[in-house]
């Protein structure tokens, strides 16, 4: 069984707001498939008492001082932008919320 | 678009609630969560932002230490357990408040968690206490402030886009959720109201967040369901959102209440949605539905390292915790000497931190209170503000006072002060000098008053020459009158006597 379907990729396409064609949704669920099996495979060593690593170095409580250091210039940030207004970005209406 | 309601009676006859708050605080750190950026409220959009909190390519995150602080503080003063170790996770979206596409949130390990907050309310029998249960308080990051364009708002004629301020994404939030508060009755709304401003009070206690409701530094979604019995099944739960004062949390859920009512009293289902408030005209109206979109496929930040609080660091905080709001409020009944009630009169109004500030300045406490809880309570109502909101400040209440024990203003001038300190008029001093504002302390400008007061009343006059002492009142009145408020009626009233051999 493969893990993952082709309307798992439909759905995380939607999710991220990714228009897909038929065909390249069956093309990645079929890339994503391998991936995912290789991943898996690192399930087989690991044994229950070996708790999930989400980093490579054993290291806790990396902080820094709250200190206040310069931000960017506004209008070299906004240059980067598709589009701006009144200092703003501006970007396509998504839901009709208030 | 108005739903149809039942009667708040009816409601609690047929139907129990179940409540769920979620509180997010924004910290008053002088930085962000993740990044240097400064967090003022109100500078110029997108003049606050940097590569880590826009999101851009290679940027990386570094913890806030002491907004991770203020976290434990938090959840220390909640009663909560604090985890020993514990992860940030991404909250995966596609939204335009958010430029990195995912909030760096807490998922399943959050840093303080099982705590509680009692509060008190007053009911039919007396005050009654109710604990109410925190399920989780854990660490995330606002997002960017949207101003809509086009559509409704018809600001430019077809056109439908959004306008982004990013300042604020990235600034410290809390989020304190509880777990669902049931066997509230009818006294829901106001226990929910009593523990949003309990809460409001233990962080401005901590000094952790300004809470100001107004500016959205304390922000409450309320979540309600309703059932037909304490034994029935939990019912389906709208959540609402933008509830942004004491008093809408109160008027929200009691709106909440009557409209799930009226659906299902009619058999119609409740629908799992979001709902926003509107405090102008005091109802709820439907929002997105809940959906397969709210799917966030939450993972460990790869980022951010785990944090870990030692037990040291977590005791140390511990012992350095400000007294509990609820003591705090014993200790100063004793010490002025009033009653319970009279305290939670106090505490209701949101009055509390102001009359101790004002005490600070030299105020006494009977005459601070006084101030604060009769005319400017007043006139925070008739502004429909919190009180600590007004345009006054306790130093400007402890110098008005200072003006009337000193026997300058008497209460009636103080009030007109008060209307010229609220107008920008300047400090209170300044405020009766420019105003003409003084006790008419003449005796000799009193006396041509007093002459007329008892030429235009001889029946008075006789009255009070027969020894009828009571009706010196109408003179003073009239004396009062004539001298527009501004002389001192005990000398006035003296002065009355004196002329008519009394």
């Amino acid at each position: 069984m493969s893990a993952i379907s082709r309307d798992d990729v439909a759905h995380l396409a939607s999710l991220a707001r990714i228009e897909l064609t038929e065909q390249e949704l069956n093309d990645y669920a079929g890339q994503l498939d391998v991936i995912l099996t290789a991943v898996a495979s690192i399930s087989e060593v690991a044994a229950d008492d070996i708790p999930p690593t989400t980093h490579a170095v054993p290291v806790v409580n990396v902080f820094r001082d709250d200190v206040v250091t310069p931000s960017l210039d506004r209008d070299s940030v906004l240059d980067h932008a598709p589009a701006a207004e009144d200092g703003r970005f501006r970007v396509p209406r998504i839901l009709d919320e208030e | 678009m108005s739903a149809p309601l039942i009667d708040f009676d009816e409601v609690i006859a047929n139907f129990d609630p179940v409540l769920g708050l979620e509180v997010h605080v924004e910290l008053g750190t002088a930085s962000k969560m993740f990044c240097g950026c400064a967090t003022e409220f109100g500078a110029e959009p997108n003049t606050q932002v940097c590569p880590t909190c826009l999101g851009l390519p290679g940027s990386l995150p570094v913890v806030n230490g002491t907004a991770v602080e203020s976290a434990i503080r938090i959840g220390l003063a909640l009663n909560c357990s604090i985890a020993s170790w514990c992860r940030f996770a991404r909250k995966n979206y596609f939204y335009p408040d958010m430029p990195k596409n995912f909030q760096t949130s807490q998922y399943d390990e959050p840093i303080c968690f099982e705590g509680y907050l009692d509060v008190d309310v007053e009911t039919d029998e007396g005050t009654r206490t109710f604990r109410v249960e925190i399920e989780r308080a854990h660490m995330e990051e606002d997002t960017g402030k949207s101003l809509h364009v086009g559509g409704s708002t018809g600001r430019i004629h077809g056109a439908d886009f959004s306008l982004v301020d990013y300042n604020r994404a990235g600034i410290p939030l809390i989020e304190i959720v509880t777990k669902p508060l049931e066997g509230a009755g009818k006294y829901a709304p106001e226990v929910a109201k009593a523990y949003v401003g309990a809460l409001r009070d233990l962080l401005r206690g901590l000094g952790v967040s300004d809470v100001k409701m107004e500016q959205g530094s304390l922000r409450c979604d309320v979540n309600l369901s309703l059932r037909t019995s304490p034994d029935a099944p939990l019912g389906t739960r709208t959540e609402t959102k933008n509830v942004n004062s004491l008093r809408s949390v109160e008027r929200a859920i009691r709106y909440e209440m009557q409209r799930q009512a009226a659906l299902l009293t009619d058999g119609t289902a409740i629908i799992q949605e979001t709902r926003h408030w509107h405090e102008d005209t005091g109802v709820t109206t439907s929002g997105r539905v809940k959906s397969d979109a709210e799917d966030y496929r939450y993972f460990p930040e790869p980022d951010l390292v785990p944090v870990a609080p030692s037990a040291e660091w977590i005791e140390q905080l511990r012992s350095q915790l400000p007294e509990p709001p609820a003591e705090r409020s014993k200790r100063l009944r004793e010490e002025w000497g009033i009653s319970e009630k009279e305290m939670q009169s106090v505490i209701n109004a949101g009055a509390l931190d102001l009359v101790l500030a004002t005490i600070a300045e030299g105020a006494d406490p009977a005459a601070s209170r006084k101030w604060w809880l009769g005319e400017l309570a007043r006139r925070a109502n008739d502004e429909g503000v919190e009180l600590e909101s007004l345009a006054i400040t306790a130093k400007q209440v402890a110098d008005l006072e200072g003006l009337v024990q000193s026997g300058r203003l008497n209460d009636k001038l103080a009030r007109q002060v008060i209307d010229g300190v609220l107008a920008g008029e300047g400090e209170p001093a300044a405020v009766a000098d420019s105003r003409g504002l003084q006790i008419v302390s003449d005796d000799s400008a009193l006396l041509e008053a007093i002459t007329a007061a008892i030429e235009a009343d001889p029946d008075a006059a006789q009255k009070i020459r027969d020894g009828k002492v009571a009706a010196t009142g109408a003179l003073v009145g009239s004396v009062m009158k004539a001298t527009k408020g501004q002389a001192d009626a005990a000398r006035v009233r003296e002065l009355v006597l004196q002329e008519l051999g009394q």
